[in-house]
């Protein structure tokens, strides 16, 4: 338990050091959900229906700009292959790094979307449930995408590989999440969505982290 | 002497299977399998057209044009089927470390994700009569897109990695995260409710086709089944000899010294 922490800890203070690709992600989120209304029109009846959708997609990328720091620092200066050394589990140890993945990509998308879905005029309870979707599907992409970043470690065109290996297992999140919100919308029940997110949330919790931690094991042996 | 006695009686009565896994083995038999699989490919073939194209009867609702379900459903199924395979494949490479079945999945990608373009290409021909559109989203078609996808990515993962063991390794990987996804595909139709038609063929209820229409679907399904067990074996027997070029056998051999 203290060497998850210390994992977390680590890196959210690396990330505080250098707040730049961080905050690089978050802004790239504000950009690409601006940039539909000026593609599409101000009409905003169809923002409204399209909201969810454009939400989700771009939470969905921006968590993936983000993947390619997980491993890929600590693989390049050896100090991954030190963790996998060290006696603790490894599955913690990337268990560690995914939170603190979630924690800088993940979490502020929750904070930041309620701005951006008033600008796409979502009523107030839509929003309430674009919050809670983006909550439980978040931690799921940062899972998941941890399966890529350490797939595609040291590889040649990485990241837009390991885009192409994750974006397809991210589909049934982005079913579900948007889903949701747009039965809100729409005044429909979302109980089954959320349900399905919950589902997926933690079978990926169960399963991701010992899949990518022998990815790791792989990817440095 | 003893010993070796019983080992070759004992030989020639069963099938060595662990022997199979060896390529220097693998590799003549393989050369014995393929043509026997062409050969029964080309039956099934012939057998199912036939009866798809002559003996079948015109649908009374989609007339002639519902006679593409004959190649599009046994792709589908294949493309399916394949995947699974070459999870399982690629599982037990990761988990036995055996050079053969690594080759195996490697081997079946590219047949699979041809199979997933010919199910969605005859699909697209299937939608526009019937359905008046090319493409829609529906979950089905969605999923085989999907899996389309994997494959790709799939092969693009071990193209990009140069070290060998590592690429296979890395590709089961993969592989096997995305086989969850397959049977998703296929229940798929069961939990989002849209416009793409039930199955039509289930193992619990009658099929609700005409009995000789069911038949050439099985027939066409058992030739892509023959085809792709023959165009992955091909394949096989490339890798094999591409990845054990260093070794004496291959080097003896008639095709290689020719």
């Amino acid at each position: 338990m203290n060497a998850l922490l210390a994992i977390i800890h680590r890196d959210l203070l690396l990330v505080i050091r250098r707040k730049s690709e961080v905050l690089t992600a978050l802004f790239f989120f504000v950009v690409v959900t601006s940039l539909f209304p000026l593609g599409i029109g101000a009409d905003a009846a169809l923002l409204r229906k399209i909201a969810p959708g454009v939400l989700w997609v771009a939470a969905l990328l921006s968590t993936l700009l983000g993947l390619q720091r997980m491993f890929a620092a600590d693989y390049l200066d050896g100090s991954l292959e030190q963790l996998v050394l060290t006696p603790q589990p490894l599955v913690l140890l990337v268990a560690g790094k995914i939170m603190a993945h979630w924690l800088v990509s993940g979490f502020p998308l929750v904070l930041l979307a309620p701005i951006i879905g008033i600008q796409f005029d979502l009523d107030t309870r839509s929003l309430y449930v674009l919050m809670a979707s983006l909550l439980l599907g978040t931690p799921v992409l940062s899972l998941l995408g941890s399966i890529g970043a350490a797939l595609t470690l040291g590889v040649r065109g990485g990241s837009v590989l390991m885009s192409l290996l994750i974006l397809p297992l991210y589909i049934p999140v982005l079913i579900f999440g948007a889903g949701a919100v747009y039965a809100s919308s729409v005044g429909l029940d979302t109980s089954g969505h959320f349900s399905l997110l919950g589902a997926l949330f933690i079978l990926a919790l169960a399963f991701v982290p010992w899949v990518s931690a022998s990815a790791l094991k792989i990817a440095i042996e | 002497m003893n010993r070796t006695n019983s080992f070759s009686t004992s030989q020639s009565r069963w099938i060595n299977w662990f022997q199979l896994s060896s390529p220097s083995t693998f590799y003549p038999v393989a050369g014995k399998l393929i043509p026997i699989f062409w050969a029964l490919a080309a039956i099934f073939g012939v057998a199912g057209l036939w009866i798809s194209f002559f003996v079948a009867p015109v649908d009374a609702v989609q007339g002639q044009g519902y006679r593409i379900i004959f190649v599009h459903v046994p792709a589908s199924w294949m493309s399916m089927l394949i995947y699974l395979v070459m999870a399982a494949w690629a599982g037990l490479g990761l988990i036995f470390n055996t050079r053969l079945s690594a080759m195996k999945a490697k081997a079946l990608a590219p047949v699979g994700a041809w199979m997933a373009f010919l199910s969605l290409w005859t699909g697209a021909f299937w939608g526009k009569p019937m359905w008046g559109t090319w493409w829609v989203w529906d979950a089905r078609l969605t999923s085989e897109l999907i899996l389309l996808f994997l494959y790709l990515g799939f092969i693009a993962l071990q193209a990009s990695i140069d070290d060998q063991r590592r690429s296979d390794k890395a590709g089961a990987i993969l592989a096997l995260v995305g086989a969850v996804n397959v049977p998703i595909i296929y229940f798929s139709v069961k939990w989002w409710n849209t416009l793409h038609q039930g199955a039509s063929v289930s193992l619990t209820k009658a099929p609700a086709m005409a009995q000789t229409m069911f038949l050439g679907m099985l027939l066409m399904a058992l030739c892509f089944w023959m085809y792709s067990i023959a165009v992955s074996l091909m394949r096989v027997r490339t890798l094999i000899l591409e990845r054990e070029s260093h070794a004496d056998w291959v080097n003896k051999l008639k095709e290689v010294n020719s």
